[in-house]
């Protein structure tokens, strides 16, 4: 229980920092058993059940003993398109794995896990909370030798763990050049109440895929009354296909943190925290050399240009993406299982503990930065009507050119496809799989906020592609990362992630799509956050627009029973080893 | 009638109806009065209109998990339990539209356990099947029958997860009432599960006690008496003597009545 004391009282015995304790001790455990559960709650003073249910939430924690290695593969659907699938079989193969199980020796477990943000170089994985990115067959067996020769993961070929960084275009974010603290001298010398009436009047509107003003925001935190305030950074990108933060803390760090830094003096608030999404750890030690070095430059701490305190802290997650929700963030924050909480009140007024909070977006904050320095104009002179300055796309699947691409907003999918260079596209989601499935009669539809709406994420699908595959990847992605709290989002989730695969396969039935329409529709309206009613958004769009490729592969226009003998039949014959006829069932339906 | 004046009144005049003094909103054509910050099935019940609910409970705080109080506010759908009420709001519980949204919430939850009804100890008492009953459920499409294990650990209590519809009812009143935390919940989305608090996991090694408040707010029989499964015979049952629109109505008056 060394481990136990050392890290307890580093985190000064505060329950509010559970989650960045248990990741520390999954990290030099490899569990948290239920023994050091216990121990945990007494120190802490909280419920055992309570601990418990921390660790149960979050995907990367875990309660039983996993293996020496634990590798799991990226399974968004441009991983499986990349080939994931495959590669994760080889490596079951070689060590004679099924999924999810640890080996006898204690050795290795392989699984998956959701997107892990390097779809332009997927396809990827992360050993041991490490991520490796580009994987080949032989990658993949040299990974296995080491493996079995119990090489220490940190010592595997450094190559292996570098991201590396796909900039296609650039505009005014990825192209900002910024000198030590200009944004904050600017805000200083206009003034807090003036610098937030300047990016109200830049037309800034949150980039994480809601859109709502950042002015107004930051407007209502500052006058809402408290002891503290804070300033939170959003940087759990967890929606598929999406890495557009990703390059712009590896790259434009500074303009992110001047960001937060700026929100800090304008809303009064002293304390700012940044919550990294777990899959992204190479990012963790960059980012704290730059807050250091900000340190040093008297850009963060009590006298920020003898003018005002902030601080910068970050927090790390541990694999839910239901944490981008903000009050789920908050939530998580606290070191609390990520159940988006219930509104009004809103965080602005009850956020962090209770206290005034504004929570913005990794690019946001970026822009932000720049309006403070640039003045209200450097947004309104790029983009539309209602949606100005730029927007950073992640773009990924079936292109020549993978990566990010910044333009300004009103940009047409077209010519995003033409830049990426996307040969006969079949579809496009936009947004991730919460935002909407185009197909190739609406590329001329733009992105922004009137039109269409994008977090940042563009998946590109052609011709060879199965469309329902994707669907039911995303319905699956969805099934996973629901938080459980509400009924419609719980249960609808995974009744719709089973209903597309009965279909995929060929097993469905036409009542099977009005059933499919019917949950997806309850989902929408009776969901408890964003994440349960937009994640029927897929299926309806798919069942809108592409309907035929559903009809050609139901089985049945009735209604089919959904029990499958010969699926039932498959426990009998894995515990027989049987697998001649007679152990299949051979009534008409098999 | 009194509210198609009243109604008259406010187009004539511009001002919403006051009752009793106390501001109102509107509930599918009936004027409501609440007091500041009552929610709007509080207020709905208090004043005896019955909307279904299942993780509500008047001796707590507002917990909005099981949405089957799903109402229409200016044309939103929202959760009434946790919607505050507003002066003036119109709000839609008995549309064909919202039945057919709640009728498919319970249907969800039956999917998602196993409620054999015929099979239960706690049938004609159990809160699920009267709402299921009131909401005019016929049927549970694609079933999941969990697996869940079951609990017969505690001399005096067992623990019936199958039947769990994760309420939270018992982690509220474990916590808030009795101040023993014996029950939380673990895991996320389909595999969210209730846990006792005990490093073995099992009910016997908690402190639980019969009188506890979490052995009585359990709405299923997931919660149950050992040895008391059948004292009351079916027929003669909770909700085989009144209706649970009238005893949820019942219910709010007297708490209100507590209160006041």
């Amino acid at each position: 229980m060394d481990h136990l004391a050392e890290i307890l009282a580093r985190h000064g015995h505060a329950p509010s920092r559970l989650l960045q304790i248990l990741r520390e001790l999954m990290a030099q455990l490899g569990l948290v058993s239920p023994p050091v559960i216990s121990e945990l709650a007494r120190a802490l003073g909280v419920p055992r059940g309570q601990v418990e249910g921390v660790v149960g939430f979050y995907s990367f924690l875990s309660a039983e003993p996993q293996g020496l290695f634990r590798v799991l593969f990226s399974d968004n659907i441009t991983d499986v398109m990349a080939g994931s699938v495959e590669l994760r079989q080889r490596l079951l193969e070689a060590f004679q794995l099924r999924p999810g199980e640890t080996s006898r020796d204690g050795l290795l477990s392989v699984g998956t896990t959701s997107c892990t943000g390097l779809c332009d170089q997927g396809p990827a994985l992360l050993v041991n909370g490490h991520a490796i990115a580009r994987l080949t067959p032989a990658r993949i067996g040299a990974m296995a030798a080491l493996i079995r020769s119990r090489v220490p993961v940190e010592q595997w070929p450094s190559e292996w763990f570098a991201i590396e960084s796909h900039v296609r275009r650039r505009d005014l974010l990825l192209s900002a050049v910024l000198g030590p603290g200009e944004a904050i001298d600017a805000a200083i010398a206009r003034g807090a109440a003036a610098t937030i009436e300047e990016v109200s009047q830049s037309g800034l509107r949150g980039r994480g895929g809601a859109g709502f003003a950042t002015g107004t925001k930051w407007a209502a935190c500052a006058a809402a009354p408290g002891p503290e305030r804070y300033v939170v950074c959003n940087a759990d990108e967890g929606e598929p296909g999406t890495f557009k933060d990703r390059e712009l803390l590896a790259h434009q760090a500074d303009l992110v943190f001047e960001g937060m830094t700026v929100a800090g003096y304008a809303i009064g608030a002293t304390k700012g925290l940044l919550y990294l999404r777990a899959e992204y750890p190479f990012l963790l030690e960059p980012l704290l050399a730059r807050l250091d070095e900000r340190r040093r430059n008297g850009l963060l701490g009590k006298a920020i240009r003898g003018c005002f305190e902030f601080e910068i802290e970050v927090h790390v997650g541990a694999g839910a993406y239901v944490c981008g929700e903000e009050s789920a963030l908050l939530e998580s924050l606290e070191g609390k299982r990520g159940i988006p909480r219930n509104r009004p009140p809103y965080p602005v007024t009850h956020g962090y503990l209770q206290r005034p909070t504004l929570v913005n977006n990794v690019e946001t904050l970026a822009a932000a930065a720049l309006v403070a320095r640039q003045g209200a104009s450097c947004l309104r002179a790029l983009g539309t009507r209602s949606s100005a300055g730029t927007k950073i796309l992640s773009v990924s699947g079936d292109v020549a050119r993978p990566g990010i691409y910044e333009y300004p907003f009103g940009v047409s999918i077209r010519s995003v496809l033409e830049d990426a260079g996307a040969t006969e596209p079949q579809a496009v989601q936009v947004g991730g799989p919460s935002g909407v499935l185009l197909s190739a009669s609406e590329f001329q539809r733009r992105i922004a906020f009137e039109d269409v709406p994008s977090a940042g994420a563009l998946m590109v699908f052609d011709q060879r592609r199965d469309l329902l595959q994707v669907v039911e990847n995303f319905a699956r992605f969805f099934a996973h990362e629901s938080c459980g709290f509400c009924t419609p989002c719980r249960v609808g989730t995974t009744l719709n992630a089973q209903l597309m695969t009965r279909i995929r396969q060929g097993k469905g039935s036409r009542r099977d799509l009005e059933d499919l329409t019917h949950t997806s529709r309850l989902m929408k309206s009776a969901s408890h956050c964003g994440l349960g009613t937009t994640a029927p958004n897929p299926i309806l769009d798919a069942l809108d627009k592409f309907r035929p490729l559903f009809q050609q592969r139901l089985r049945s226009l009735d209604a089919l029973p959904t029990f499958d003998l010969e699926e039932a039949l498959a426990p009998a014959r894995e515990v027989t080893a049987r697998d001649d006829p007679g152990a299949h069932f051979a009534g008409e339906d098999a | 009638m009194k509210i198609n004046a009243a109604h008259e009144l406010e187009e004539a005049t511009g001002r919403v109806p006051r009752v009793e003094g106390r501001p109102t909103f509107r509930l599918d054509g009936d004027d409501v009065p609440f007091d500041e910050g009552q929610s709007i099935l509080a207020a709905a019940l208090a004043a005896g209109h019955y909307i279904p609910y299942l993780c509500y409970h008047p001796e707590f705080s507002a917990h909005g998990s099981c949405k089957v109080c799903t109402v229409r506010v200016n044309g939103r759908t929202q959760a009434s339990c946790t919607q505050p009420a507003r002066e003036g709001d119109v709000v839609e519980a008995n549309a064909e539209e919202l039945r057919a949204l709640r009728r498919g919430v319970v249907q969800l939850l039956f999917v998602e356990g196993n409620h054999f009804c015929p099979s239960c100890e706690a049938s004609g008492s159990c809160t699920l099947q009267a709402v299921g009953y009131e909401v005019g459920l016929t049927d549970a499409r694609n079933p999941l029958f969990p697996v869940r294990p079951v609990d017969a650990s505690h001399p005096d209590v067992l623990l019936e997860l199958n039947r769990c519809i994760l309420c939270e009812l018992c982690v509220r009143a474990s916590a808030l009432v009795d101040e023993k935390h014996v029950f939380a919940l673990s895991g996320r989305g389909i595999t969210k599960r209730l846990v006792v608090n005990a490093e073995s996991g099992k009910l016997v090694d908690t402190d639980l006690a019969l009188e506890d408040k979490a052995m009585n707010v359990c709405p299923v029989g997931a919660i149950l008496r050992k040895r008391r499964g059948f004292s009351v015979p079916i027929g003669a049952r909770k909700y085989d003597a009144q209706p649970i629109s009238e005893l949820a109505v019942a219910a709010a008056r007297e708490e209100a009545n507590r209160d006041g």
